[in-house]
């Protein structure tokens, strides 16, 4: 069951967790190591940087061959985390991802840092609201989005020890905490049902699972009882739940912080239309952002409690 | 499914014993016959398959020859030895010299190299890692091969491990800005257990590389990136062999091998047309005759 999300509550970034756990998880392995492109602050690798000088590889700002290295380490018997900002680790180094990671089946770790519309006032250029389609298509290649601390501490813990191609989106947008504990907070290939309900579901990722149950809240409070569905492995995806949510809710919304056009939303379409057609909403970014802060172009393109609740209203006919 | 080729137990590896002791003339001999009869098998892979790149595989063929039959520390029964040399061909698509190469070097037996670009073969237009022992990525896409190889590097001064990397590259393909991130890369860590070989043949697909995009002068620009550089005949096994093996200096090594496009054949040699043409029956015949 998911814990209460009523506010205040505390809100975290979840690169602290990513980074208390690969200092942890270097401890006791030597041979993981951080590949950087003059990200060590952004990607909050000061600490790794001190504890390890030698295992973080910084290349300076040269996305193409920071996966290049981080392919090239794997081979020599390394396990690198490659830590960069979203945008421009799948934007600008795309043909290395499929290439030199997926397609030479090296299990380099990709952390995108920053994702979604986590830049804000920055604009598009440093968003990353693509990086869900893109890689969706690149075979063999894991993508998993953690929705708060807990779920970040167990991915990295995963991805240390699953010997496969991933990418690891990684928050910085603060969020509260939607998981009970950690020993059940992910598991790979899982989605979590966090809210237990039969008049629809909600799916939701990312920074979008606790905004899914506050809409559940809000929808309940109007007699709709909602499922809240978070999936945190994007790729390869829990068709299991997604059908049984679709049979046994009858009606599904979406919700992504990243273009609905080829991503979670997507993904689930994909399965609900073969085995169980039932009638969607995806809510996600539409073009590019105009100016504004994160929580304001939440706002903007209804990736809020309300715009959720709006869709599932409006999917229920009310 | 293509399923991945085995090993040759039965081959073995012929080349083992040949030993640093082994006179530089007798050496140079062996190493030219190797490379005819890895052309012939080029040459007549491409002329089965009728699709392949001939003019970029005869230019790189000797340089192929003498990493893998004199210089690499590699154990054809163990292609995945943790302290084996590493070599990353990043001009993928010269893949059938490539192939050649390892087959006559005992990584699989040469019967395989007949399937070459046929229907679910093993040996794709480009390298398989996953299918083809001896390869150690995969390429196609230009500019791939350094980053990957300054990677390896790394790991083996991590590691504090003596194997060492090469990285075999064409020249057109230092067109692509990623060699030079990977260049910079590997100039500043000073990887002096990593040596790039530039194939020089001077021409990319459609033109001559300097009316294309100039590349010169190449050796100054290696240098400007913290590199030391060797220029040598490209098709001259004593001259390569020993830019491969002259001790390093606490910097990484380019070595800058001047080649022809299309190496053996006199009809192919130095020709932009030849870069990706298929050759006649009659052709195949006339460069066999030639190869020798």
């Amino acid at each position: 069951m998911g814990a209460s999300v009523s506010a205040p509550a505390a809100t975290f970034d979840c690169r602290v967790a990513f980074a208390e756990t690969l200092i942890d998880l270097a401890q006791s392995n030597e041979r993981i190591v951080a590949v950087c492109n003059d990200s060590v602050g952004s990607s909050n690798l000061v600490g790794f940087q001190k504890t390890f000088p030698d295992r973080l590889i910084n290349v300076g700002i040269a996305e193409q061959n920071m996966v290049g290295v981080a392919a090239g380490l794997v081979n020599g018997g390394f396990i690198p985390f490659v830590c960069a900002a979203a945008p421009f680790l799948t934007g600008r180094a795309l043909e290395q991802i499929k290439v030199d990671v997926a397609y030479n089946g090296y299990p380099v770790v990709l952390c995108g840092m920053s994702p979604g519309m986590a830049y804000g006032e920055l604009g598009p250029t440093h968003h990353s609201i693509e990086d869900l389609s893109w890689l969706r298509a690149i075979d063999g290649l894991s993508i998993v989005v953690p929705a708060d601390p807990a779920q970040t501490r167990a991915a990295v813990r995963w991805a240390a020890t699953a010997g496969l191609p991933a990418y690891l989106r990684i928050s910085r947008t603060k969020t509260p905490s939607v998981s009970a504990d950690d020993a059940r907070a992910f598991a790979f290939g899982r989605a979590d049902v966090l809210r237990h309900g039969d008049g629809l579901t909600i799916v939701a990722t990312g920074l979008m699972v606790s905004r899914a149950l506050a809409a559940a809240d809000a929808l309940a409070e109007r007699g709709i009882r909602a499922r809240v569905l978070n999936v945190s492995t994007i790729k390869p995806l829990d068709e299991a739940a997604i059908i049984a949510a679709a049979r046994e809710t009858k009606a599904i919304v979406t919700v992504e912080e990243a273009v609905i056009e080829g991503g979670l939303g997507a993904a689930v379409a994909e399965v609900v239309v073969r085995h169980a057609p039932v009638p969607m909403r995806m809510l996600g970014v539409k073009g590019f952002a105009p100016t504004g802060s994160v929580e304001f172009l939440f706002g903007h393109f209804g990736l809020t409690r309300d715009g959720i609740v709006a869709a599932a209203l409006e999917l229920k006919g009310q | 499914m293509g399923g991945a080729l085995t090993g040759n137990e039965s081959q073995g590896d012929l080349r083992s014993t040949l030993s640093a002791t082994i006179d530089a003339d007798e050496r140079a001999a062996s190493l030219r016959q190797t490379a005819t009869q890895i052309r012939r098998s080029v040459m007549q892979m491409i002329g089965r398959a009728r699709l392949g790149h001939v003019g970029g595989d005869f230019s790189v063929t000797d340089i192929l020859t003498t990493l893998f039959f004199a210089v690499l520390r590699v154990d054809p029964r163990q292609p995945a030895a943790p302290g084996r040399d590493r070599l990353i061909l990043s001009k993928g698509h010269c893949s059938a010299a490539l192939y050649s190469t390892l087959a006559l070097r005992g990584f699989f037996p040469v019967e395989n190299l007949a399937t070459f670009m046929q229907p679910l073969s093993a040996l794709n237009g480009h390298p398989n890692r996953r299918k083809v022992p001896g390869v150690e990525a995969n390429t196609g896409p230009l500019g791939h091969g350094l980053p990957i190889g300054v990677g390896c590097a790394a790991a083996a001064k991590l590691a504090k491990a003596p194997w060492r990397t090469f990285v075999v590259l064409g020249d057109g393909e230092l067109q692509e800005g990623s060699n030079w991130e990977a260049a910079m890369c590997a100039g500043h860590r000073q990887l002096d257990n990593l040596i790039a070989v530039v194939d020089r043949n001077r021409l990319q697909q459609g033109a001559r590389t300097e009316d294309t995009n100039r590349l010169e002068p190449l050796a100054d620009r290696w240098r400007a990136f913290g590199w030391e550089t060797v220029e040598c005949d490209g098709h001259d096994h004593a001259a390569l062999y020993q830019a491969f093996v002259a001790p390093m200096n606490g910097r990484p090594r380019c070595i800058i091998a001047k080649t022809i496009k299309g190496k053996g054949v006199s009809f192919i040699e130095d020709r932009v047309e030849w870069h990706h043409k298929v050759p006649s029956p009659e052709q195949v015949e006339l460069a066999l005759k030639e190869l020798v």
